[in-house]
This record gives C-alpha cells, sequence and structure tokens, in this order.
C-alpha cells in the first residue's frame, strides 16, 4: 500500500508572505507538525502530524497561520463515509483497537438542544437577579425520611453528610496521570474559589494538594490507584466509579510510558508499569457487592463523608440507579455518552451508552415512583456545555451536574480530541515536562473561576426569568420545559409537554 | 373540561376574621369583606371556610360533596356507607339566584369511620378519612368531596364571592372563624370542584399567587402519596401543609420556615440554634419550599394563619381589634367590617401570623 494512501483531515495553510520563519510554530508543536527546512531557509509543514489544537495559530506572532479542513475527498457516498473508509484503513495497516479522546462526537440527537425554558408573563413576576436575592446554593446527599424530636420536643439535627455547593456544579473527575500537574492545581484552587468541589479522579492525589481537601471529590476505581486512609479522609466526598459516559463497560489504561515521577508516587505503582484498571471492580460483581464497599469507605472514615457511586448512562440506567439507592449511597453521579475522555476505544465512545437527558430523566422518575428520591441526590454529567444545559438539567431533576470537558476548554484545550497521544500542546492531557510548564495554573484557574462565575450569573438569570429565587424550585420542575421537534415517546421519557401545550 | 386537565393560573381576593376568644359570629361578615375587593375576581369562582359552625356533630367529619347527578350520589353514599357510620345527612341549604348558575346536586354529610374498617386499613383516623376522600374524588365519576374536616365546613361555587356567600346562606352560620376567596383564574373551567378554598381535613387553603415552584412541589408531595388532580397551586400547597403538619409533625411556625424559607444571608445571621433548625429544615425539605407570588390564609382546627411568599410578591394586610384578627389582600376589606382597628400591618415575606384561640375558649 502507498506510504500515502490516507490524505490529512487538515492542511496547514501558511501566509509566506506575514511568515517571518522565527519557527515558533516549530518549537510548540508536540507533533512535530511544523519543519524548518535550512537550506530553503523556510518553514514547511507535514499536515500528516497535525491535530488542528491551534497552538501554532494562538502562537504565531504574525497570524501566519491557519487550519483548514481539507476539501480532499473520497468519492460522495452517504453510507460509506470517508471516516468509515479511513477507519478500515487504519485498522488494516495496524491490526487493532481505534483509539479516541473527548466524547462522543457522532450525530445522535441532542436533547438538551432541543428542550426550551420558561418565563414568566403577566400572571406572576420574573424576579430581577441584580436586585433580589437569588440563591444557587446546593446540598447533597441523602435526607431522613422523617423528623425525629429529642425528649423537649425540639427537632434532632441529624441530617446525613453533605456537600455543600455556591452553585450547581461541579468539576468532574479527571485523573493526575491523564491530566497534567498543572491542570489539576487549575481544578483544585478553582474548585476552592468557586465554592464547589472537584474530582481526583482514580490516580490519587498529589500531597501538594490535599491543601484543598474541602473542595475536592476522592475517586475510588476499580484500580484503587492511589487509595488510602489518608487519601480517604481528606476528601469531602468519597466517589466510587462504576463507570464512565464515554466508555460505559470498560476499564482504563495509563500506558507505563505517563507513569513517572510523581505520578508513580501517587498512584502507588512502579515508574513505568501500565496502570490498567479493570472493567469491573473485582470485588463488586453485584449490588449487594457494591453496598459492601459503600459501607467500607463509610467504615474506613468514620462515617465522615458521603459516598457518590457513579455509573455510565445505560439502558437499565433507572433500575440500577434505584438499587444504588438502596445500597447506602448518599448521591449518584450518572454520567452520559457524550461523556469526555483522554482515551476509549472509538467504537466503544460513539456506540455504547445513552443521553444524559433521556438517563436523567428515567432515573428521577424511577426514584420519585418508588418514594425514595429523597434518599440520594442525583449528579447528571455527560456533555454539559453551558449554563442552558445546566438549567435544563437541573429542571429534568438533577440536583447538580459535573462538567469535565467545559472546565478543560477554560483551561486552554481546543478540543482536538488527540488526548491519547500523550502530547498534549496546551499542557493539560500530557505529562512532558515542556508541554505542561505551558500551563500556567495561576492563569487557568482564573479562567475556570470566570467560567464558573459567569454561568452563575445566567442560571440567575434564567431562574428569575422563570419567576424562582432559590435553585431547589427549579430541581424536577419540568413544567419549565417545552420540547420542540420530539416524538411522543421522547417526550413521555423526558417527562415535558411539547412547545404550544 | 374540567380542573386537572390543564393548569390554570389565577389571581385572587383573599380575606380571613378570626375571633381569639371563640365567640361566634355570623358569616355576614366576611361576604362583607371580600365583596370589597369584586374587581379582584372575574366571577369564575369564589368560596368561603367556616370554623366552629358544626357545635353539634363536632366529633365527626363533615364531608361537603358535590354530585353531577343522581347516579354519582347512589354510588358515593354506597361507598360512604362501607366505610363510615353515616350519623346525618341532608342537602346543604342553598338560595336560588340568577347570578350562580348550574348548580351540581349538594350533599353533606357527618361521619364517623367503621372501627372494624378502620382497624383493618392499619392507618390512623385522619389517613383513612384522606384516603376515602381520594378514592371518591379520583375513582367516582361525578362525585367530588370539597371538605371533610370536624366541625367546619367548606362552600364554595363558580361566581362572585359575594354571590356564593348568599347563594349558600353563609349569614345563617356561626362560626369563630371565617376565609373566603374571590378568583380570577386566566382560564374558563367552570367547575365548581376547581373553586377554592380548597380543603383536606380540617385544614382549608386559601390563595392568591402563581407558584414558579409547582411542578417542584408537586412531583415530591405525589411521592408521599398525594395525588395533584386539580393542577392548581392551592391543592398542593394544602397537600404539603397536611404532609409538614400531619406526617411530618412540624407545628405551624416550622411550617413556615419550610415553605417560606428565610433566604441563606438571613439564616446565617441567626442564633446558632435556630440557625441549626432553619438549615436542616430546608435542607430537608427543599423541594417543597414555595416559589414564587403567594399569599395564603389557612385555616385550621382552633386557628388560623396568614403567610406570603419570601419577597413579598402579593399584597397582604392584617388588622386586629380586641380578640378579632382580620387578613385581607386589601386594607379596605377589612375596614370595611372594622373601621376603628387597634392595629394594622402588612407582615413581611415569608413571617406567618398565627392566631390560636385562647385557653379555655370555644
Amino acid at each position: 500500500m502507498a506510504a500515502f494512501d490516507i490524505y490529512p483531515e487538515y492542511e496547514i495553510v501558511r501566509n509566506n508572505e506575514r511568515c517571518t520563519n522565527c519557527r515558533v510554530c516549530e518549537k510548540q508543536c508536540a507533533n512535530g507538525a511544523h519543519i524548518f527546512l535550512t537550506d530553503k531557509n523556510r518553514m514547511a509543514a507535514d499536515d500528516d502530524k497535525c491535530v488542528n489544537c491551534h497552538r501554532c495559530v494562538a502562537m504565531c506572532p504574525v497570524r501566519a497561520l491557519k487550519i483548514v479542513k481539507t476539501n480532499h475527498t473520497f468519492r460522495e457516498n452517504l453510507y460509506w463515509t470517508g471516516k468509515s473508509i479511513k477507519e478500515i484503513k487504519r485498522q488494516a495497516e495496524s491490526g487493532g483497537v481505534l483509539l479516541s479522546s473527548m466524547g462522543n462526537p457522532e450525530t445522535y440527537p441532542v436533547y438538551f438542544d432541543k428542550i426550551l425554558l420558561n418565563a414568566s408573563q403577566v400572571t406572576n413576576p420574573s424576579i430581577d437577579p441584580l436586585r433580589e436575592p437569588m440563591e444557587t446554593r446546593v446540598y447533597l446527599g441523602s435526607k431522613p425520611d422523617k423528623v425525629v424530636r429529642d425528649e423537649k420536643g425540639r427537632i434532632k439535627i441529624d441530617l446525613p453528610l453533605h456537600i455543600k455547593l455556591s452553585m450547581p456544579v461541579m468539576l468532574s473527575a479527571m485523573s493526575y496521570g491523564s491530566i497534567s500537574y498543572n491542570a489539576h492545581e487549575s481544578l483544585a484552587r478553582a474548585a476552592a474559589e468557586a465554592g464547589i468541589m472537584y474530582n481526583t479522579g482514580e490516580g490519587g492525589l498529589h500531597e501538594d494538594l490535599y491543601r484543598y481537601g474541602k473542595n475536592t471529590i476522592v475517586q475510588v476505581a476499580s484500580g484503587r490507584f492511589g487509595v488510602h486512609s489518608r487519601y480517604l479522609s481528606n476528601g469531602a466526598a468519597i466517589e466510587i466509579k462504576m463507570g464512565q459516559g464515554a466508555k460505559p463497560g470498560i476499564g482504563g489504561h495509563l500506558p507505563g510510558s505517563k507513569i513517572v515521577g510523581d505520578i508513580s508516587k501517587t498512584r502507588m505503582i512502579p515508574e513505568g508499569s501500565d496502570a490498567i484498571s479493570p472493567a469491573p471492580h473485582h470485588d463488586i460483581y453485584s449490588i449487594e457487592d457494591l453496598s459492601q464497599l459503600v459501607y467500607s469507605l463509610k467504615e474506613a472514615t468514620g462515617y465522615t463523608k458521603p459516598i457518590i457511586v457513579k455509573i455510565a448512562a445505560v439502558h437499565n440506567v433507572a433500575a440500577i440507579a434505584s438499587g444504588i439507592a438502596r445500597s447506602g449511597a448518599d448521591i449518584i453521579a450518572i454520567d452520559g455518552f457524550r461523556g469526555g475522555t483522554g482515551a476509549a476505544p472509538a467504537r466503544i465512545r460513539d456506540h455504547v451508552g445513552i443521553p444524559i437527558e433521556l438517563a436523567l430523566a428515567s432515573v428521577d422518575k424511577r426514584l420519585r415512583d418508588e418514594g425514595i428520591r429523597n434518599r440520594v441526590s442525583i449528579v447528571a454529567g455527560g456533555g454539559i456545555r453551558s449554563s442552558a444545559d445546566v438549567v435544563k438539567a437541573i429542571a429534568l431533576g438533577a440536583d447538580c451536574v459535573y462538567i469535565g470537558t467545559a472546565a478543560l476548554i477554560a483551561l486552554g484545550c481546543h478540543m482536538c480530541r488527540s488526548c491519547h497521544t500523550g502530547k498534549c500542546n496546551w499542557g493539560i492531557a500530557t505529562q512532558r515536562e515542556d508541554l505542561v510548564k505551558r500551563l500556567n495554573p495561576d492563569w487557568g484557574y482564573k479562567r475556570l473561576v470566570n467560567l464558573l462565575n459567569a454561568w452563575k450569573h445566567e442560571i440567575m438569570e434564567m431562574m428569575g426569568g422563570m419567576g424562582i429565587n432559590a435553585i431547589e424550585s427549579l430541581r424536577g420542575n419540568r413544567l419549565m420545559l417545552r420540547g420542540v421537534g420530539l416524538n411522543e415517546k421522547e417526550l413521555e421519557i423526558l417527562g415535558i409537554k411539547h412547545a404550544g401545550e | 373540561m374540567r380542573e386537572g386537565m390543564f393548569r390554570n393560573p389565577s389571581g385572587c381576593a383573599i380575606s380571613g376574621i378570626f375571633s381569639k376568644s371563640g365567640k361566634r359570629f355570623s358569616g355576614r361578615q366576611i361576604i362583607e369583606s371580600i365583596a370589597v375587593m369584586h374587581e379582584r375576581s372575574n366571577g369564575l369562582g369564589g368560596g368561603f371556610a367556616a370554623y366552629g359552625i358544626y357545635p353539634e356533630f363536632k366529633d365527626h367529619y363533615a364531608f361537603h360533596i358535590f354530585y353531577d347527578d343522581i347516579y354519582a350520589k347512589r354510588e358515593c353514599e354506597e361507598f360512604l356507607e362501607d366505610h363510615f357510620d353515616i350519623v346525618s345527612f341532608s342537602q346543604i341549604p342553598t338560595r336560588k339566584l340568577p347570578e350562580i348558575k348550574d348548580t351540581p346536586l349538594i350533599w353533606r354529610y357527618f361521619l364517623a369511620p367503621l372501627p372494624a374498617k378502620l382497624a383493618d386499613s392499619q392507618q390512623d383516623e385522619g389517613e383513612y378519612v384522606i384516603r376515602c376522600v381520594f378514592r371518591i374524588n379520583t375513582g367516582i365519576k361525578g362525585a367530588y368531596v370539597f371538605s371533610s374536616g370536624k366541625n367546619m365546613g367548606v362552600f364554595k361555587a363558580v361566581g362572585f364571592p359575594e354571590d356564593v356567600g348568599r347563594f349558600y346562606r353563609l349569614e345563617e352560620y356561626e362560626g369563630y372563624c371565617f376565609t373566603a376567596h374571590g378568583r380570577y383564574p386566566t382560564n374558563t373551567p367552570g367547575w365548581w370542584g376547581g373553586a377554592h378554598p380548597f380543603a383536606l381535613l380540617d385544614f382549608s387553603v386559601v390563595h392568591n399567587g402563581e407558584i414558579s415552584s409547582y411542578d417542584a412541589n408537586r412531583r415530591t408531595i405525589e411521592m408521599y402519596g398525594y395525588k395533584c388532580t386539580l393542577q392548581t397551586d392551592t391543592e398542593v400547597i394544602t397537600y404539603i401543609i397536611d404532609y409538614l403538619h400531619r406526617k411530618q409533625g412540624l407545628d405551624l411556625k416550622e411550617i413556615c420556615s419550610v415553605i417560606a424559607a428565610p433566604f441563606w444571608s438571613v439564616i446565617a445571621t441567626r442564633p446558632q440554634k435556630e440557625r441549626e433548625e432553619l438549615e436542616y429544615l430546608r435542607c430537608v425539605f427543599d423541594t417543597l419550599l414555595i416559589n414564587g407570588p403567594f399569599s395564603i390564609i389557612v385555616g385550621f382546627e382552633g386557628g388560623m394563619m396568614a403567610l406570603n411568599d419570601r419577597l413579598k410578591l402579593r399584597s397582604m394586610v392584617v388588622g386586629e381589634k380586641d380578640d378579632m384578627v382580620y387578613v385581607a389582600s386589601e386594607e379596605a376589606a377589612i375596614r370595611v367590617i372594622q373601621k376603628d382597628l387597634d392595629r394594622v400591618w402588612s407582615p413581611k415575606g415569608g413571617e406567618g401570623v398565627i392566631v390560636t384561640l385562647e385557653k379555655g375558649s370555644a
């Protein structure tokens, strides 16, 4: 087969009139897409290596660069698309599983975009968040079924452990290892500044970040990397990761090349050894086993931490969530199929799992039908792109959302979706020291806090428009939603009416 | 079309009169009071709740029931006989008026649960009665129980409230507390069951407003076995109060801290004990917070409570004269029946005004 059988997806376009041969692009590109031709004294590009991450475009001092999608195509065919043909060719070449990063990019329906919000007109007033209090504070955790009083008739303050958040958004699990130390530090500091939580993911917690414990969710996943008693006690809550929206049903794999220095120490595995998280937890083959782990973790921390169980949104998610709610968990996190990842087999990412909107609506309904919705909080994640998605998720029934991809974009990610190569030019999904230092946490955390503040303002505006001044009055308030272009079944599952009804 | 088939936001007028000494007075005053606020209703619903009006049957549940026809009545009475000892029953006396049309059959029953049935049900008496009410209202076509408390009764119809009062000959009843409601719905259901007050056992609610938390509240309260068949704010508010009071054992002040919870910033300024309790109530019952504009008057055995939403997005005034307490959407509706008030004030948002009978009265 010819060496250039597959034409590159992107072309680097250089304006030679502007280019000064400063070679910044060459230094900035970890993929080696820019080459200086010494003999010709000019820059050239290897489009095959370009991932369209925009690092060179952003750093070029004279705006001489842009990246365009190639207009080179296969003979057009709606069924045999260029993508399918290329993937077959790649696999015929390599004999391997196709790898991919970030969330499912395919053309499945996006229900958030087919749901519209309500606003007050005439019969009740909208509320101006600039003039009236507007409350976005959220408590996550289990609520007692019955108020109990002491012998003097006073209410016993026996509220189970809760997480307190200034707004209904948390930063979802991204492990130290899959992302850089500087990215982790940015997440931790942003969470502390914004009064929310970030999540360690399954890579343990770096010693330097213990001081952000009050804003940390520590994760326990199937590989149990970096889990020890100090780690567990340091977090505000513990999350058991059963599944991930980007790759339901499979585990994780951090190659030995990334297990270096502090990562090896934090994960508590030897340098250079692959960190393989098994597909299931090998001590959880059934729901009763999960309950044992929930209580083991509670025992280990003296019943001082709420326990989150995170699952991927799969077909039977409502029944699974109901089982989890009865297993001692305080919070259930559901991760939809648009959820991101540092690396996943493309077929799994693109074909397994269901949309978070449908999963969330059916879980919320099932827990209510069974009278146990108060026993757990629901966190919805997997593809939350804006404050409007947050508001819609809460009105569908979530207590709070997780954001991962959006947080990384705030830190500088350009969604080139090549995290699995480990050569992130923006210093996020890499462990190469020269690349990591490109992300300055002092600057990164501020941008993330900006994003959170902006969303908070927007959430308050939308709430005020609906005449609601406390976020809990929005939770599960599905009358505030209407569908557009959805069929009867979709509306039924979402539990909303069609626009105009 | 009838209430429950669609959501029907309403604006309204409310009024309430309470004698702390338990002195019984006629229903004439409450009609005069609500009549002043004529333009706050649009003739599509009016009603009253009266307390202390059935002293001769004070230990029996007084069911007021609308029947569409004689068949519904027959079926419903069969059900009542199966579940209760019917101590007395009669048609509720009314006066023919040109303003009040499409009158259903309106009957009143004084009931005691059959002890054997009650024991079998393994429920307390209140729950047993409520479940019977739900079964009639959702299971027997054309029958609707709109009042089910002891020594109290609801009287309501489609029409202006003052006409509804005259229709029911309210001036002939004497009680220690009356509340009234004039309705301004945005739709025209024309069904009597949809008028207010809405009542469950001895709790009755009249409400002015349109709550924006409706579906969050409805979906929460339905989890605890209530069925919101009318899709009105008043219905869901009544259920929330019943749930918090009867099932969770909260007192009225505590109920106010749930349904019109103080802002977190206010809670933070309270002394520790109180702060902990307020935080607890707000956390545990977060989705029972009632958001958006409302003013309500809640009637119950031996007392009355007036409450505004926490931003006070609806007008509500309270007046006092000797042992009498008056509440109304507008001060004029109080002044018309009592010019000379000792005190008149506008309670703050979320600040419940609770009055109860003095010890030894009634």
